[in-house]
């Protein structure tokens, strides 16, 4: 049979899970292309905060070496930006002009830091935190200059400010809520976590708005200023204040867009043959920026190119993990809830460990926990299995050990193995990671 | 710089010898007084710890006065305080006349307080009305005593229980209730194991552990069973014909009764085998010596004299009294009963065993006070005191060192009428009893080891109580308040006239006292304080010029009746008033714990004696909670013909089916419904006037109440159980107790149809400090679930689970033994009835509470192999006081019937 040709615009993490994906379920339906804008094989972009901290190296983050392009067949295009869609002719046109044709093609291309719009964004010390090329700028900063400020409280923003205050700088964090994570904590978890990074050294102004940063005279930045008048010292600004969906291209071609590429639910566009799947796109309304989502996405799109057709994606609850060592902090679903709901909290100052549950009709819908997060995996089977918890309830806070410790016949158990893919009716979180 | 001073224990009528250490202002510990005859230096659980009794914080200190009933208390001085008082009474004396006053004094007061108390109500006021708890304990002994003998004079010896061949014990669980005189018996058997015992009882209590037979009797059948047993002894020739001849009257009718009581109508009514009942007669019959002990069984019922007087049958028709071994002897429940008796403190008597019916005894009496005469208008029992003061007529009450609202049954009447007094008066020494909070004026009384006086035990022994340590406070003693308010008192009554209140300190009290006691059967006219100290405690008689008391009375067979004979009582058996039936079908009996005394006001302050029982309980048989699909520990309503209360249900085999038990300590401190005798009924003797407070007809049915309250808090555990007591209040279920044994806290259980509103929830985190700090927090609003674990250092030192509380035995049990950084802290918020793993026991019962060993080690030790002595060599448990050693003879004896 003759192979079809499949290309893929963006050699991350979402895109060649969805290659391994395909593989796995057939190996030899697609000569497969893949261009990468960054001059390195697939690595664990949410292990960036680990290397920045020192506690991994880049190599310890690749996920797949150029031996597996190669042993899959794959060809594989590093270094190469793809700057025209031609839908026409289906091909792809690279930035040295490199072209390849396609049967399915299939958008990866990602996210980028959003860059706060305030004099002084395209100084030199400011840097948006997304690759290793932004890790490396910052490492080589933190070698030579004392003070840092990282603008964003959410999960990227401290993951960074955590690995640069263990690398030695001074470092400060801008948020403009009124706590930290305030999309995946709510505020007491938010607080305790405040505390504890306070603890670490790590300073915090929040909430405050930044209005300029400012020049040294040379063109590198010198220091923040804000909107109340003060301003601190900065060597290095740090831009965590969210993403932006590339979707340029897609555009460029006449795809939809609105805030990310539109799909339907088998992550295709509206061109039949062109799929996207990741950061860049936008699936019943929600850009996800978290890593299980795009692996679930990666799932149902190679399930589609194999031509099964069976997977559909519905969308995923999402729930968060801070990459900080020694802070378990975890979120899921619907954590803040609302006057349907009813809400389980535990709070053990001795531990430093805050747990709050929510229940929305005998369900479980979201949970926050701070300190211990080791019942995490149960919770998001339980919020996306949707099951009545109403049996087990006065267990629920204390996890699966908590109802095996009890008695036989004491309470039914219900069936939490089951992983099945459902839309939750959790409003799922929008991370920047 | 610690001194020691010899004193007498304030519990029992054992009256042990105590030796207290103190240093002059604070008692520090208490050892038994190996030279006192009644205990040779032996004490048990109760008295070896009443230097861990008497919290500050539960001691009534400063008078308190409130002017109206729904007024607070505020403090007083003691000048306006019985300024106040003494203007009460003498306005209601003024406009109602004496006997609109009553008095209501306690078998715990030392002679010289009774003795004034006798003497202001009866010379100075007028009027006999004047009555003590003995009233509830002893009455019916004294009429037994009285009727059947002469006068209220228990003839025997406590060596006499060490001598006898025989012993019958009837009615008295007297392994919990006289420790020290059972320790003195199970040594004697040892001894010598030819010796019989047999215990007539409902329950097959711990006192049954060391009976050859038990004769498990339907509750109230004793009459009958006496004369079954006396028609067993004539037909088998085993009365002492020449005895009853020579010194007995009455025979012949009683004789022709007791026909009428053969073996098979007796074993029908008593519900025993027939066999057993003639072993009985045959082992009285035939022994050389033969004594019986009784207490409350015989006591405590609408034939409590009968039932006294048909005992005492037996050792007249036997011969058995006034010889060593041999002779009646009750047991008497509080330290000086027996002086309550001899100074006339009981309605119906005068001092010196004289009786206020009785012209002759009024007029010598008079004389010998120097007052016109006596009252001729018989005062008040107990039971007629209270109902006469809810019906308004009693204007004034003084109360004094006893607690009616928790003792006296039907506690709704008593209630009512404590509301409807108009001035009550209660001499405590501590504040917080059930009755205080109806006291419009509250004086602080001294207590044990704070004053001086003289008691007399169930033996006829006086000793002499002596003072250790400053009463604290503004607390004074009995005698001393009496005596100041009598003196105010006389002054509206006898102006311008010589006082009869002169009294400086209480060895004046008691040299005016014996002189009432001259020529009469008690005579001891020849003691004093001064020759107590000489001669050690004495037994009465003891006139004028003996050196050495009396060790037994009625050795020649004379009698201190007209004609010198004893007197035989021929009484039909009657039934107690509630016989079971459709409505209320089972029989609640009370009767007392092993560590706990009376109404708790003092033992109830060491937590360490809450180790054998924290909880009232009702107990039932087996059958008796399967037939009604009740489970162990499940919360029940029971229903008497007056009240209903709420508790956990025990499945207890010591009861028969159809009985039912809980013990007599729990009043409303402790349970909320106004305690146990909320239940419990005042029908009473007609002679002795003693109420059947063991015989109550009962239901029970179970309660859904779905929300519980559990909570253990360490430290200030008085003020807490103040101020949360009242917080329960609310709920259909709430029981307090105390815990612990270095480090006390407060415990407490209750339960709900609903939860109670956040405020109440905020409040009580407030007073039991989980409020905020180091706390572990679990809340579901949702499902009214919340719960709060305070860690200090790394221990648990508060506890409150409400909504659920599975978990409370094994966290109760962390907290108990103090464990730091417990590995299963994330376990203690958990709905877990044990933690995974294992490794944290629950707390459990507390068997030796001298040594400190668990039910479980015990247990544990027994599965091992061990017998008494390995267990005792092993564990120390049964090693000090020896309280535990029947209950541990009772789990080997399970494990040997179980393999």
């Amino acid at each position: 049979m003759q192979r079809l040709k499949l290309v893929l615009i963006g050699n991350g993490m979402a895109g060649i899970r969805t290659l391994e994906e395909l593989i796995k379920l057939t190996p030899d339906m697609y000569d497969i292309t893949v261009f990468g804008a960054e001059p390195h094989p697939n690595y664990n972009r949410i292990m960036l905060s680990p290397v920045l901290a020192g506690e991994q190296t880049f190599d310890d983050i690749i996920l797949n070496d150029l031996d597996w392009y190669r042993d899959n067949g794959i060809q594989l295009h590093l270094g190469r930006r793809i700057e025209k869609i031609d839908r026409i002719r289906r091909r792809v046109i690279a930035d040295d002009g490199t072209e390849a044709e396609y049967d399915r093609l299939v958008l990866a291309t990602g996210s980028r830091p959003f860059m706060l719009p305030v004099p002084g964004n395209h100084l030199g010390g400011v840097i948006g935190y997304r690759d290793i090329e932004d890790t490396q700028a910052m490492l080589k900063i933190a070698r030579r200059y004392k003070h840092a400020v990282v603008i964003g409280g959410g999960l990227l923003g401290l993951e960074a400010a955590n690995g640069l205050k263990l690398r030695g700088m001074n470092v400060t964090v801008v948020h403009i809520g009124e706590t930290l994570l305030e999309r995946q904590l709510d505020k007491t978890a938010g607080t305790l976590l405040q505390q504890a990074l306070e603890q670490r050294g790590l300073n915090f102004l929040l909430p405050k708005f930044t209005s300029e940063l400012v020049d040294d005279g040379a063109g590198r930045v010198c220091a923040v200023r804000f909107n109340d008048g003060t301003e601190i010292p900065a060597d290095l600004v740090v831009m965590a204040a969210g993403i932006r969906p590339n979707t340029e291209l897609a555009e460029s071609a006449g795809l939809a867009c609105n805030r990310g590429i539109l799909v339907n639910d088998t992550l295709q566009t509206f061109d039949p043959r062109i799929y996207a799947i990741g950061e860049c796109v936008s699936h019943r309304g929600i850009a996800y920026g978290l890593v299980a989502p795009l692996f679930e996405q990666a799932k149902v799109c190679a399930n589609h190119l194999a031509m099964l057709g069976f997977g559909r994606y519905q969308g995923s609850v999402t729930s968060t993990k801070l990459k900080v060592t020694g802070i378990d902090l975890f979120s899921a679903g619907d954590f803040l809830g609302d006057q349907e709901c009813e809400f389980i909290t535990l709070s053990d100052p001795i531990r430093g460990v805050y747990k709050k549950l929510v229940i929305r009709k005998d369900v479980l819908v979201g949970a926050c926990l701070y300190g211990d997060t080791s019942d995490s995996g149960w919770y998001v089977r339980l919020i996306q299995n949707g099951q009545d918890i109403s049996e087990i309830r006065h267990h629920l806070m204390f996890g699966e050990a908590s109802l095996a410790a009890q008695p036989a016949g004491e309470i039914r158990r219900i069936d939490t193995s089951a992983q099945r893919q459902t839309a939750s009716n959790a409003e799922p979180l929008r991370a920047i990671a | 710089m610690t001194f020691k001073t010899a004193s007498t224990c304030c519990y029992c009528g054992v009256g042990c010898g105590v030796l207290i250490e103190h240093d002059g202002e604070r008692i520090l510990d208490v050892q038994g007084d190996p030279t006192h005859p009644a205990n040779y230096g032996r004490l048990c659980t109760k008295g070896s710890t009443l230097h861990k009794t008497g919290d500050l914080a539960a001691r009534a200190l400063y008078p308190q006065l409130r002017l109206g009933k729904g007024l607070a208390r505020t403090r007083v001085d003691w000048d306006s305080a019985m300024g106040h008082a003494a203007q009460m009474f003498g306005q209601a004396i003024a406009e109602h006349g004496p006997d609109s006053v009553a008095f209501y004094i306690s078998g715990q007061l030392l002679t010289e307080d009774y003795y004034a108390f006798n003497k202001l109500a009866r010379a100075l006021i007028g009027t006999n009305n004047i009555d003590s708890n003995s009233r509830l304990c002893m009455s019916s002994a004294v009429v037994g005593y009285k009727r059947s003998l002469g006068a209220d004079s228990p003839p025997c010896s406590y060596e006499d229980i060490e001598r006898s061949d025989c012993v019958l014990i009837v009615g008295s669980n007297m392994a919990y209730a006289h420790p020290v005189l059972f320790r003195r018996l199970e040594q004697a058997k040892a001894e010598f194991p030819d010796k019989r015992i047999i215990v007539v009882d409902p329950r097959r209590t711990d006192t049954c552990e060391l009976s050859d037979l038990h004769l498990q009797i339907q509750p109230g059948t004793d009459v009958a069973l006496f004369h079954g047993l006396l028609h067993l002894l004539v037909r088998g020739k085993l009365i002492d014909r020449a005895y009853i001849d020579a010194h007995t009257r009455g025979f012949s009718e009683l004789a022709a009764l007791a026909a009428e009581y053969t073996p098979e109508r007796v074993s029908t009514i008593c519900g025993i085998p027939q066999a057993d009942l003639e072993t009985a007669a045959r082992l009285i019959g035939s022994a050389p010596s033969f004594l019986s002990l009784w207490c409350m069984g015989l006591n405590q019922s609408t034939s409590g004299s009968a039932k006294n007087s048909a005992l005492i049958n037996l050792h007249l028709a036997t011969g058995q009294i006034g010889k060593a071994g041999s002779g009646p002897f009750s047991l008497t429940g509080q330290p000086n009963a027996m002086g309550g008796r001899e100074t006339g403190s009981l309605s119906n008597l005068l001092p010196g065993h004289r009786d206020a019916g009785n012209a002759e005894h009024r007029d010598e009496v008079a004389d010998y006070w120097g007052v016109d005469h006596l009252p001729c208008t018989p005062g008040l029992s107990a039971i007629e005191l209270f109902e006469a003061a809810r019906s308004g007529r009693i204007k004034a009450l003084y109360i004094a060192c006893t607690n009616p609202a928790q003792s006296l049954p039907d506690q709704t009447l008593v209630r009512e009428a404590l509301a409807a007094c108009p001035f009550v008066i209660v001499q405590e020494a501590f504040g917080n009893t059930e009755t205080c909070q109806y006291a419009d004026l509250l004086l602080p009384a001294a207590s044990w080891g704070e004053k001086q006086g003289s008691v007399t035990n169930s033996e006829r022994r006086i000793s002499h109580v002596r003072a250790a340590i400053p009463a604290p406070g503004e607390a004074r003693a009995d005698w001393n308040i009496v005596c100041d308010f009598a003196r105010r008192l006389e002054k509206q009554l006898r102006p311008g006239q010589a006082s009869l209140f002169d009294f400086s300190a209480p060895d004046e009290l008691f040299d005016e006292f014996i002189g009432l006691t001259r020529g009469r059967d008690l005579d001891y006219s020849g003691l004093s304080h001064a020759m107590i100290d000489e001669l050690g405690p004495q037994q009465w008689p003891f006139p004028v010029g003996a050196t050495v008391g009396t060790r037994r009375l009625y050795a020649n067979g004379r009698f201190p009746t007209d004609d010198r004979r004893a007197r035989f009582l021929h009484e039909p058996y009657l039934p107690a008033i509630e016989q079971r039936d459709s409505e209320f079908p089972l029989t609640l009996n009370t009767g007392r714990l092993r560590d706990q005394w009376h109404g708790m006001s003092r033992t109830g302050t060491a937590a360490q004696l809450f180790g054998h029982v924290d909880q009232a309980q009702l107990s039932l048989h087996p059958d008796d909670l399967e037939r009604r699909h009740l489970s162990d520990g499940q919360l029940v309503k029971v229903t008497s013909r007056r009240g209903e209360l709420i508790l956990p249900v025990l499945a207890d085999d010591q009861l028969r089916p159809g009985q039912a038990f809980i013990p007599m300590h729990w009043g409303d401190r402790y349970l909320k419904g106004l305690g146990v005798n909320v239940l419990t009924q005042p029908a009473f003797d007609p002679l002795s006037k003693q109420p059947e407070l063991k015989h109550t007809g009962i239901d029970v049915q179970p309660v859904a109440l779905a929300w519980e309250l559990f909570v253990l808090v360490e430290g200030d555990v008085q003020q807490r159980f103040d101020a949360l007591r009242p917080l329960c209040e609310q709920f259909d279920f709430a029981s307090f107790a105390l815990t612990g044994r270095d480090r006390p806290a407060l415990l407490i259980r209750a339960a709900h149809t609903v939860a109670p509103d956040t405020a109440w929830m905020d409040n009580l985190d407030r007073l039991i400090g989980v409020n905020e700090g180091s706390v572990l927090v679990y809340d579901d609003p949702g499902q009214s679930v919340g719960k709060r674990i305070r860690i200090e250092q790394g221990r648990i030192t508060a506890i409150r689970l409400t909504g659920e509380a599975v978990a409370r035995d094994w966290l109760r049990g962390l907290w108990e033994r103090g464990e730091i950084s417990s590995p299963l802290h994330r376990w203690f918020l958990a709905p877990l009835a044990s933690p995974p793993g294992g490794g944290a026991a629950a707390t459990d019962k507390t068997i030796c509470n001298c040594m400190n060993v668990s039910a479980s080690r015990i247990r544990a030790g027994v599965e091992h192999g061990m017998d008494l002595q390995g267990l005792k060599d092993q564990l120390g448990c049964g090693t000090q006081c020896g309280s535990c050693v029947p209950e541990i003879k009772r789990m080997l004896v399970a494990r040997v019937l179980t393999t």
